[in-house]
């Protein structure tokens, strides 16, 4: 079992002629995930991997002809904005925007519009998702993972790798990997994917990597204590990074907390969560 | 990336926003020719993009023409927190009877602008908002819907601004809030906007910072970078899409994505060493990309190793090796190097690498030790 994706996924990839979503959707397919369509605006009517996917011009007509239910977004950082938005006006249930670079207005907009409409996004600048042995939808390599009852939520794209790694190696299996993106404004967080793990039956344990900036992890942390009955183990990336150049007056004002490691880890600690020193020593701390 | 205060008015001035009569000047003879054309009293504000430039003397009141050229050509020969000052703004002195503080941000927890204002603007506002943060006035502002002018107004009534000044104030807040979206700004703001004795409100000193993916659809903008704020080895990392911070240790680092950037980092110091950098080449990066970033970690001469970590997904292992093969081959540096490589064509990568002599590690743990032996090495044998 699973969060987000499964077997049930009928995906389709917005940019699939370009060069990184032509070769990932090489991957996801050799992955066994089911998909169904791409879109490229003018490349409407051609097919992809020797015939086998079909690419429309739209999301609209591509919904319509293949009944995809789930999207992954490739174009670059100046088209993104209205790739999710298109994704959106289509119906599909869940974006996942692989996409790094996005202005930060254009993603308070984009979000705004998202939660109105009740659509789930995934990312930005995330490495997407992975249930193993089921679907791939993302970029993370398939082979780095096997099926189990660990669930892993991440602001990081390599690092997630690293862990799964880490966790496959001592034969340790996950349910679901969410990659959130590492972007100040994103679609998913920290808490709905705890949220979901929680719901689901077959995650046992939750493997959390945060990083420095923002208050994110703080604010799971509170939820953690409040509402996770599995238990939670966690990394923050960032201990040693000096602190960065600070933006004037008003983020300190705003933020409020410091962004620090040192803060994340604390509130961690006190919600219960057993925090790693490196990433290679999680899989230790689950058992 | 951020503007300058005399960008940041000048930016304010498009906006309707009213700022001081002034012109920025790069030497005391240019200085003096505005103080007269100004005709009164002048500031002589130092541009720099560094806090704390008052206290540092960057900042001084002239009376005449002459006291201004003398001021200036003494800041214009100043350095303030290690940055040399080769322009310097002219404006006219104010008549200061109250400052406030008006601001927009990206509040992230909540995924929208906040406008914030306070009566006790100035130098001490950081002070004001540790101490009493009521005294600061939140308006969240709908990103689709923009600013609303009742918004102000629930602003100007919030900071206890007399009913007078409404009017102007607003036009003042809808410009902040207008530059701010045109410009793709993660901040702009106004401190002191200040009530002079004349009973105007100015925008008397301001802060702009650009959202840096945002730059490509503002070519003018990206164009008032100041390069004297970065290092050399930052701005060239820059021109290559690399995402450089250098740092002071001596172990280059070479990593793929900012999360296991930092954790290399990290577990680096966990084992007794220090990072030489912070370097992210990005996702899919080129083969030249990567010759470049290694490039720049050799530049720095305390570098006595290299730790490569890439750990592939969207990046190829083998693009990567390549890479480093073509940067080797110019470079020619002494330094060990440890390389691990893991992902998506990792073996191919590791094949390309198995003639140049370097040192291979399986896991992180393996590469992090064995990469601070290797620099503790070269060390003692120096």
């Amino acid at each position: 079992m699973s969060i987000l994706v499964n077997k049930q996924t009928r995906l389709l990839v917005q940019g699939i002629t370009g060069n990184e979503g032509y070769f990932h959707t090489q991957q996801m397919v050799a992955y066994g995930t089911n998909v169904v369509a791409g879109v490229t605006p003018g490349k409407g009517g051609e097919w992809v991997l020797d015939g086998k996917i079909p690419v429309f011009d739209s999301i609209k007509i591509a919904v319509e002809a293949t009944g995809a239910n789930t999207t992954i977004i490739f174009v670059p950082a100046r088209f993104a904005t209205d790739a999710m938005f298109e994704a959106a006006d289509g119906g599909l249930e869940l974006i996942v925007c692989i996409t790094e670079g996005i202005p930060i207005q254009d993603m308070m907009k984009v979000r705004q519009y998202l939660d109105q409409k009740g659509v789930r996004l995934v990312g930005p600048n995330c490495p997407g998702l992975l249930t193993p042995g089921e679907a791939k939808v993302g970029i993370i390599p398939g082979d780095i993972a096997i099926p189990g009852n660990i669930g892993v939520v991440s602001r990081s794209g390599t690092l997630t790798y690293e862990v799964l790694y880490a966790l496959k190696l001592l034969g340790k299996g996950v349910t679901t990997c969410v990659g959130i993106g590492g972007d100040p404004i994103n679609g998913t967080n920290f808490i709905d994917a705890l949220s979901m793990f929680e719901a689901d039956a077959y995650t046992e344990k939750v493997v959390m990597i945060g990083e420095i900036g923002g208050t994110d992890e703080e604010r799971a942390a509170q939820y953690i204590s409040q509402h996770m009955t599995k238990p939670v183990v966690s990394f923050i990336a960032g201990q040693t990074a000096p602190p960065g150049k600070r933006m004037g007056h008003a983020g300190a004002i705003v933020e409020g907390g410091s962004g620090l490691a040192e803060d994340k880890i604390r509130a961690l600690k006190s919600a219960g969560v057993r925090v790693a020193s490196h990433p290679e020593e999680i899989p230790g701390l689950l058992s | 990336m951020k503007l300058h205060e005399y960008q940041s008015k000048l930016i304010f001035a498009k906006y309707g926003i009213p700022i001081p009569r002034g012109r920025v000047a790069a030497s005391g003879q240019e200085v003096k020719q505005i103080a007269q054309e100004l005709g009164r009293q002048v500031v002589v504000k130092s541009q720099v993009l560094v806090g704390g430039r008052g206290k540092a003397g960057g900042i001084r009141l002239a009376k005449s023409p002459q006291e201004a050229e003398e001021v200036a050509t003494q800041i214009l020969a100043m350095e303030i927190k290690g940055l040399p000052v080769r322009k310097v703004l002219v404006d006219e002195a104010a008549q200061i009877h109250q400052e406030i503080y008006l601001g927009i941000t990206n509040d992230r927890s909540v995924r929208r602008p906040v406008m914030m204002a306070s009566s006790a603007g100035g130098v001490d506002i950081e002070e004001v908002a540790r101490q009493s943060p009521e005294k600061i006035i939140k308006e969240h502002i709908d990103p689709i819907l923009g600013l609303r002018d009742y918004q102000a107004r629930d602003i100007a009534a919030g900071i206890d601004l007399h009913r007078d000044y409404w009017r102007s104030f607003i036009q003042i807040a809808n410009g902040l809030w207008r530059a701010y979206v045109e410009s793709d700004a993660s901040l702009a703001e106004i401190n002191p906007l200040v009530i002079t004795s004349d009973n105007r409100l100015v925008a008397l000193d301001g802060k702009i910072v650009l959202d840096d993916n945002a730059l490509y659809r503002h070519p003018d903008l990206a164009d008032m970078r100041d390069l004297d704020a970065e290092a050399q080895s930052e701005i060239e990392a820059r021109k290559y899409g690399l995402s450089f911070i250098k740092l002071d240790g001596n172990i280059g680092c070479m990593v793929n994505g900012a999360g296991l950037a930092m954790t290399t980092m990290d577990i680096i110091k966990l084992f007794g060493g220090e990072p030489a950098n912070f370097l992210d080449i990005g996702g899919g990066a080129s083969s030249e990309k990567v010759a470049a970033a290694l490039r720049i970690i050799l530049s720095d001469p305390q570098v006595k190793a290299i730790l490569f970590n890439i750990f592939g997904g969207i990046t190829r292992c083998d693009e990567v090796a390549r890479g480093i093969l073509v940067a080797l081959e110019e470079v020619k540096p002494d330094v060990p190097m440890v390389v691990r490589l893991v992902g998506t064509n990792a073996e191919e990568g590791r094949r390309l690498l198995a003639e140049a002599k370097m040192i291979t590690a399986e896991t992180l743990v393996d590469a992090a030790r064995k990469a601070v032996s290797a620099a503790s090495m070269v060390r003692e044998g120096n």
